[in-house]
């Protein structure tokens, strides 16, 4: 099936935000702390505009705790008396003209007494830095297995290494905007987001509102990554302060400098490996150390970690495991979710890790992943029990085979003895991807769907799942209709808008077609159900009955409904960290080959293999988007972008500066799927979101490495880096 | 209306005068001088030993003249890695030189095929060489009354004509480095871009070159591309950066060209 909304799109007729006309609306914006870190002494309004026009919100003007309800409740909705990072939110300003509230924000300065700003999150603080415990850690995580020391003390083989990221921008082609009004004394919001009840519940706790008293629409999104998990919750706050203030609609929409500047970025990381092998090369124990920088405030840092940690061991079978994982404050704009979360970090490492041992113990990089990797009746780091009848040597042989990994290895060696400046060489890397929240986070969500049937025979899917340029309409209405029998225009999916849809969960975690779609199905079965029909009836069938039941029972609500129930012998032990990280894991094996310029330092990736198995393929061709998006996103990553910081804030925040590939950076990127459904997820699919930006950063740093004899270890291998990698390899 | 009000601003394509439009309040109170009537200052002409280009040519309208392509390769090889196909379009040459940007594309290329600015005023026409126009960071020899109508190149036959851009991706890329070599009767002419306040020709490298003293590696440029340039550490790259890998786009691409390059 075509993309639902594709042809509105392409044309230019979906209203995004701030598309959307709005009658008497203001514009809002925001004064910025200039300060990592200090008391707000004063805040100096200027004459450069007539204040008596402006509306002017500060923190006294929260109702409720001046909080953002998240995992801990330490960041405030405005800053108050301190702020902890540059571009923290202190002062909001709404007018009728977009012009003058620029004037009037440059006419605001916030004047703030400086204290030492902790920046690094790879050192231990000066006493004068600390701003959380004693060593501004804000959550340390571990997962242990067996007896590590023991077996590095009698493993054949030890090798070392360090592995370093950096911070990566999201660049969603829409950025944040929100609208806020009130309408009945309801607080409503309307915008660009991915999770329309994490908005619902910043508004209630802020504005110290009950949830009748506020409502959350998800307008369209032009693209999310995470940028828009949580970061939409301080732009509702603000536009619904406004309103609230001005009593009139107000509209925010950060322009593309003021969105990279203020709002999340990827972690970055530094991983430190330690891993023992036998004499055959068998892994027998992995010692890592994973440490990222969660920014002034804790945010979604601790799962990040976690995600990350459970990531790191990697999809190999390893008796003795620790990884111990800690996020760490800084006076950095928070960092926040970004597809993969906490895995593309680790997985980087561990993947650049293994090319290193094979190296160090003199053996072919495939043959070192084949014999180690997971084989049913194993368990990773966790302790997790893989048994899912996947061939996982079968996908790392066949991106090996596609990329050509043995065969143009003659041919690479010959180019590069006698080419005067170009090298090429070729990297692999396999992994994992676990989907859906970690360990008891689903069954804590309790997502529900909802299927209406409408009296018209048609069926309406109600979900707070947000689509936002992956596809979920799209699987919403196939998994519906294949479901019941019915026609895609048969099906119609609700606007994600919490007066109408079930909290279905955030939409993240590569869960969307995965357990949502799974619960769409459970619901249309419950409704099949109520209509007085077995799970069989398709249809005709199904659409009379519905059409019936609206004529037996005229001016009701027909609803079938499906809460979200553990798969039977999935267990977590939160405390241990140990047990059944996620209900099934997606594997993967990604291959670069890359071209090296001398003159210029600059690798370009030439071709790229991207093998993979996510259960069944529901939509082929949106399957496909979505790996190639995010190889494109990897390759980003792994190569161009670089956040420039300085005093914790981005300086480089323009798309002149901030480098993200176009597609004449882009290789052939040839996707193969290997399908093995999963008995729990939507029509057997496992989640594919986060999955591809986990290989491209290893296989291009391993590809690299091999091309011009580089560690290699620090992403992104910008030209400028690899020059000094160059010079340090004596090359 | 230029003698009559220094501080009015010639727009052509409004390219670069656009571009921090939106959140620029202080653009917002200047005046702009719309020369998108002035139909004559887009034209090309071929004389015998000229080829003059009005002041309103852009980068498009070069890239589709075929004449072009054979006796000025590298204004096509420049053109065509100018931002995207919309502002090759609007770009003009003249406001590629009027910008004065470092890093800008259009320049070098001009630059060595000894292309001179003409410019009008009240008081009559000037003309000055590209290579002496500059004298520092966006500082030029064009008074604000003075526009300029035309850029000339004499004709000749180059036996080299290269010209390279070194961005941090392969389009839609500011140059960190920029390099336009060429070679003629007249000798050697080699200009760099992003490397210095303005860009310019590297004397030092062109006297090596017409000694032909050896070169043995890049390293064997550097200290004549330390007398030619100064470039700086900034958002986009680093000095060394630059410094290193002009002398290696140098050396590579003039090895197998240059006797004395081996
Ligand atoms: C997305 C984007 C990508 C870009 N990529 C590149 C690139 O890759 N390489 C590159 O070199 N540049 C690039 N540019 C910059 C710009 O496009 C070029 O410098 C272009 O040549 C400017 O020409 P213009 O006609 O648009 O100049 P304008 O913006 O109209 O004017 C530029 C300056 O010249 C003055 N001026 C113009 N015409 C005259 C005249 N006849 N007499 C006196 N003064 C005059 C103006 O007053 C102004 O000061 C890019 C710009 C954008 C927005």
């Amino acid at each position: 099936m075509r993309r639902l909304e594709g042809i509105s799109k392409l044309t230019g007729q979906m209203q995004y935000v701030d598309d959307i006309h709005v009658e008497g609306c203001l514009w809002g914006m925001t004064v910025r702390s200039p300060s990592p870190r200090g008391r707000i002494r004063e805040i100096r309004f200027g004459n450069a505009v007539d204040w008596s026009q402006c509306v002017v919100v500060d923190h006294r003007d929260i109702p409720g705790p001046n909080e953002v309800f998240l995992i801990e409740r330490d960041q405030p909705v405005l800053a108050s008396d301190y702020t902890r990072h540059i571009h923290e939110p202190v002062v909001l300003i709404a007018h009728e003209s977009r012009e003058v509230c620029r004037a009037a924000v440059a006419d605001v300065q916030v004047i703030v007494d400086e204290e030492p700003a902790a920046l690094e999150y790879r050192v231990l603080p000066k006493p004068e830095e600390v701003q959380r415990g004693n060593d501004n850690v804000l959550k340390t995580l571990k997962i242990e297995k067996g007896d590590v020391e023991g077996a590095l003390a009698n493993a054949a083989h030890v090798v070392e290494g360090v592995y370093e990221t950096g911070a990566q921008e999201h660049v969603y082609i829409e950025t944040q905007g929100m609208i806020a009004w009130v309408e009945d004394g309801v607080v409503i919001t309307k915008g660009s987001m991915q999770c329309p009840y994490y908005v619902v519940n910043a508004l209630k706790h802020a504005l110290a509102r009950e949830e009748s008293g506020v409502r959350v629409i998800q307008a369209p999104t032009g693209g999310g990554f995470g940028g828009k998990e949580d970061y939409p919750s301080h732009l509702a706050l603000h536009a619904a302060l406004l309103a609230l203030k001005a009593n009139r609609p107000v509209k925010m929409i950060y322009e593309r400098s003021e969105d990279m500047a203020a709002t999340t970025k990827r972690h970055p990381s530094r991983v430190r490996h330690r891993s023992g092998f036998d004499a055959q090369g068998k892994l027998v124990a992995q010692d890592i150390d994973v440490a990222i920088d969660g920014g002034a405030y804790v945010t979604l840092s601790p799962v990040v970690l976690s995600r990350g940690i459970i990531h790191a061991g990697g999809p190999y079978a390893c008796e003795h495991v620790r990884i111990n994982g800690r996020t760490v404050l800084t006076n950095s704009v928070p960092y926040g979710a970004f597809r993969g979360f906490g895995a593309p970090q680790t997985l980087f490492a561990l993947e650049r890790h293994m090319d290193v041992c094979a190296l160090a113990m003199d053996m072919d990089p495939v043959e070192l992943r084949r014999i180690n990797l997971i084989r049913d009746g194993q368990t990773t780091a966790t302790g997790q029990v893989i048994n899912d009848g996947t061939d996982r040597a079968a996908i790392l042989d066949k991106a090996a085979s596609l990329i050509g990994l043995k065969s143009k290895c003659d041919e690479h060696a010959s180019f590069n003895a006698t080419h005067p400046y170009l090298r090429r060489g070729t990297g692999i890397a396999v992994f994992f991807h676990g989907a859906g929240f970690t360990g008891s986070g689903e069954v804590a969500l309790k997502s529900r769907v909802r299927i209406a049937g409408l009296p018209d025979g048609r069926v309406e899917v109600l979900t707070s799942s947000t689509e936002m340029g992956q596809g979920a309409l799209t699987v919403f209405t196939t998994l519906a209709a294949d479901r019941l029998g019915l026609e895609p225009k048969d099906i119609i999916v609700a606007e994600p808008d919490t007066a109408r849809v079930p909290n279905s969960g955030p939409t993240v975690a590569s869960r969307t077609a995965m357990v949502v779609g799974r619960l769409v199905e459970r619901a249309c079965d419950d409704l099949q159900q109520r209509v007085g029909l077995d799970d069989g009836a398709r249809g005709d069938v199904v659409r009379d009955a519905i059409a019936m039941w609206h004529r037996n029972n005229e001016g009701k609500a027909l609803y079938g409904e499906a809460i979200y129930e553990k798969p039977p012998g999935i267990n977590w032990d939160d405390t241990n960290y140990t047990g059944d990280a996620y209900g099934t894991f997606a594997w993967a094996a990604y291959a670069a080959e890359v071209e090296i310029d001398l003159r210029t330092f600059s690798a370009r990736v030439t071709d790229f293999v991207a093998v993979q198995e996510i259960g069944s393929v529901i939509n082929e061709t949106l399957a496909r988007g979505q790996i190639q998006g995010g190889v494109v996103q990897g390759i980003g990553w792994a190569l161009l972008e670089e956040c420039v910081q300085e005093r914790g804030a981005m300086k480089n925040c323009q798309l002149t500066n901030y480098i993200i590939p176009t597609s004449d950076d882009v290789p052939p990127i040839r996707v193969v799927f290997l399908e093995n459904p999963y008995e729990y997820g939507a029509q057997g699919a496992k989640g594919i979101g986060e999955l591809p930006m986990d290989g491209p950063g290893p296989a291009i740093a391993n590809a690299i490495a091999q091309a011009i004899g580089v560690s290699a270890d620090v992403l992104p291998l910008t030209p400028e880096r690899l020059m000094t990698m160059m010079d340090s390899a004596h090359v | 209306m230029l003698a009559g009000d220094s501080s009015l601003i010639p727009i052509a394509g409004a390219t670069d005068v656009l571009v921090h439009w939106p959140g620029n309040l202080e653009a917002k109170t200047r005046s702009y001088l719309d020369l998108s009537g002035l139909g004559e200052l887009r034209s090309m002409q071929w004389a015998d030993d000229t080829f003059t280009i009005g002041a309103l040519t852009t980068y498009w309208d070069v890239i589709c003249n075929e004449q072009c392509a054979q006796a000025f390769p590298l204004l096509i090889n420049a053109a065509r890695q100018v931002g995207s196909v919309q502002i090759q379009s609007r770009g003009t040459w003249a406001g590629n030189i009027i910008n004065a940007s470092p890093a800008a594309d259009g320049v070098p290329v001009l630059m060595a095929y000894d292309a001179t600015v003409v410019m009008q005023s009240c008081e009559g026409i000037e003309e000055i060489p590209l290579d002496e126009f500059y004298f520092g960071y966006k500082q030029m020899r064009r008074r604000t009354d003075q526009l300029v109508v035309a850029i000339r190149m004499p004709r000749r036959a180059h036996d080299v004509e290269i010209f390279e851009k070194v961005g941090a991706r392969r389009a839609q890329a500011i140059s960190k480095i920029g390099l336009a070599i060429t070679h003629s009767q007249d000798g050697w002419r080699i200009v760099a871009s992003a490397v210095a306040p303005t860009i310019l020709r590297c004397k030092a490298i062109e006297t090596l070159l017409e000694e032909g003293s050896p070169v043995r590696s890049p390293d064997d440029l550097m200290a004549a591309i330390a007398k030619d340039v100064s470039p700086i550490d900034d958002i986009r790259s680093s000095r060394l950066y630059r410094e290193r890998v002009l002398a290696r786009i140098l050396y590579h691409d003039l090895k197998g060209i240059v006797p004395s390059f081996v």
